[in-house]
């Protein structure tokens, strides 16, 4: 079955763009009497970067275990690469990439020798083993480390080698799981801009879980999930429009005036205890109309745009907490840092 | 955009899969001898405890028991001092899928498209020839304790030890596949490999033990290979019929004398007992 498919991908790439590349219906995952996947449904289009956002515990682990064949559903139909999970999971595993939350590199051998090790247990033909080495290192700006051993590499080095280990048997599918915290800003931003160029120069899919509301935003789509739900699917823009216009907020000498004489010009206003709030299409260009219409002078002006923040508190009634995050430090830092013997 | 500069990979066809296979086991192997060949204070730490042994005992014994004919207990504890290296090596190199697991590496290894069994043959062949490089490297400490070696004594050591650490890589693969944490590893390593050691015959024979300790040294896996290693160490020494009476390298049986042979094809049971469980270990591991 995996002779069939392999040379039927190599006729079918490069890739049509709208076909779905992972597949899923009405996915359920059990512990017990537990849903931690409640009968999910989505598909991830080829060639997207499609993020699964939510607090921890509302099931993104769960459903990227089952999506990689670390996990069985309980109940649903879920295709990788056009492979049954539960029947193909070999089959599943060679098209997909995979970067664990915390790191799995051997830091006793360089990044040349966890490569290599890597692509004969992926089945990488030997002869081209050495051309993809310098390929996926040059990916991840890594070229020139190649020959270092991986226990002198920082944590966002790492991170990056993991990354272009999981490209080297050219998945279909990319899945990264949210990097643990540890991670200075810096690196996080230097891995998303790896990340958006590989799957321009790579192609590839990009699966990712987060719950970093501002790594979302590089996404093409976001799925929120909360209790094994998802209560909202779409592109960043749109579900930031669905929940409604941007807001201004005006501060002035007399608040009372201001919001009378505003609603007469016909703007949607509110009285808040910071003054008033005006709903408008576009906030910034709005607010010299606004201070004139306002009659009264303005104090300040602050102009709010709906952020994934305001998206998930709509679906969700509650905040995505990073707290549920920091609670985690501890075992997740030791995995990270100490990972000299 | 379109552009896709890696190639997509080439077929998987049937008749390769055996061949991926054993390239899979090789990898595994390789990695073992990498790392062993960079960490060199612990092939130095590795010595240190077979030597501090073969001093303490072998000096604090030698007056004891004396010394028959030019031959000693020094002389006698060399073979077994080195299958304490060897066992012990080997066990470590099983069980350091523990350290897989606890960074991280195990489920890189897990999750490959490939067979448990090519990662469990892999890692028990890996720490095997690691365990009997380690062994073997005790040889240099033969002149000094007086040990006479040969050209076809070496091989016949090599040999031996290489048999004795693939039973005992297996070993340590099958238990470290049950042990969750590292807390576990030392218990394993206090409650299993030293009472091992120690009723195997390696630091003293095991003649004249009492009937219930005799009992336990016979199902000591460790004790058929130990004495192979010894018989053929004293094969090449001159030793007088009185000196192979004070220290003997046989074992007996239900009042029988295993012959060699025999001995080495109990080995070979127990390696292939544990290479199974091994197996089994690992694929049942999550």
């Amino acid at each position: 079955m995996c002779a069939i498919y392999a040379e039927d991908e190599q006729t079918t790439r490069p890739t049509d763009r709208r076909r779905p590349v992972v597949e899923v219906h009405d996915l359920v995952r059990r512990f017990g009497e537990f849903a931690a996947v409640d009968g999910i449904s989505f598909d991830v289009i080829e060639g997207e970067v499609f993020a699964f956002l939510g607090p921890n515990g509302a099931g993104k682990s769960t459903t990227i275990n089952v999506l990689c064949t670390l996990a069985h559903p309980t109940a649903g139909r879920v295709l990788v690469a056009g492979f049954d999970v539960t029947a193909h999971p070999k089959a599943v595993r060679r098209n997909i990439g995979l970067v664990f939350q915390d790191q799995t590199l051997d830091d006793r051998l360089t990044a040349q020798e966890n490569l290599r090790f890597h692509a004969v247990l992926y089945r990488v033909p030997s002869d081209q083993v050495q051309a993809r080495i310098a390929r996926v290192l040059e990916l991840v700006d890594l070229s020139d480390r190649r020959y270092d051993l991986v226990s002198e590499f920082s944590g966002g080095m790492a991170r990056r080698l993991e990354i272009a280990r999981a490209l080297m048997h050219v998945p279909r599918v990319l899945f990264l799981a949210e990097p643990p915290i540890g991670l200075d800003p810096q690196t996080r931003v230097l891995m998303w801009e790896d990340v958006l160029r590989l799957r321009e120069e790579a192609g590839v899919t990009v699966f990712l879980t987060t719950h970093y509301m501002d790594e979302a935003e590089y996404a093409d789509r976001i799925a929120i999930i909360d209790h094994g739900r998802i209560v909202a699917l779409d592109t960043p823009e749109a579900l930031k429009a669905a929940i409604g216009a941007d807001t201004v907020e005006l501060s002035t000498t007399d608040d009372t005036l201001a919001t009378a004489a505003l609603e007469r010009v016909g703007y949607r206003v509110e009285a808040v205890p910071e003054g008033t709030r005006v709903y408008v299409e576009k906030g910034e260009n709005a607010v010299p109309a606004l201070i004139a219409a306002a009659g009264v002078p303005v104090r300040s002006v602050h102009v709010h745009r709906p952020t994934l923040d305001d998206v998930f508190l709509h679906h969700t009634g509650r905040q995505i907490r990073e707290s549920h995050a920091e609670a985690m430090i501890p075992a997740r830092v030791r995995a990270w840092h100490s990972r000299r013997r | 955009m379109s552009t896709v500069p890696l190639r997509p990979m080439i077929a998987q066809r049937p008749e390769t899969v055996l061949r991926d296979e054993a390239r899979t086991t090789g990898m595994v192997w390789l990695r073992e001898l990498i790392r062993f060949e960079r960490t060199r204070t612990r092939i130095l730490s590795g010595l240190i405890q077979p030597v501090l042994f073969l001093i303490v005992m072998g000096y604090g014994m030698a007056g004891l028991v004396g010394s028959i004919e030019g031959f000693d207990f020094k002389k006698f504890m060399f073979p077994g001092i080195m299958a304490m290296s060897v066992v012990t090596t080997a066990i470590f190199s099983g069980m350091s899928i523990v350290w897989d697991r606890e960074f991280g590496f195990l489920r890189e290894m897990l999750v490959a498209p490939t067979s448990r069994a090519s990662l469990a043959l892999g890692k028990t062949a890996g720490g095997a020839t690691v365990a009997a490089a380690q062994g073997t490297i005790m040889l240099i400490l033969a002149p000094a304790i007086g040990v006479h070696l040969t050209g076809a004594l070496v091989v016949e050591i090599v040999g031996l030890e290489l048999l004795m650490a693939i039973a005992l890589t297996a070993f340590g693969v099958f238990v470290a596949t049950h042990i969750e944490r590292m807390e576990g590893f030392q218990v394993v390593m206090q409650m299993l490999l030293f009472p091992m050691i120690f009723l195997s015959g390696a630091l003293f024979p095991l003649n004249g033990l009492p009937d219930w300790l005799t009992v336990i040294t016979r199902l000591n896996p460790l004790t058929y290979a130990v004495a192979p290693l010894r018989q053929v160490v004293f094969a090449a020494q001159h030793m007088t019929p009185r000196a192979q009476a004070r220290f003997p390298s046989t074992v007996e049986v239900f009042g029988h004398t295993l012959s060699i042979g025999a001995e080495i094809a109990i080995t070979a049971g127990f390696a292939a007992i544990f290479i199974a469980l091994a197996i089994r270990g690992f694929s049942r591991t999550e």
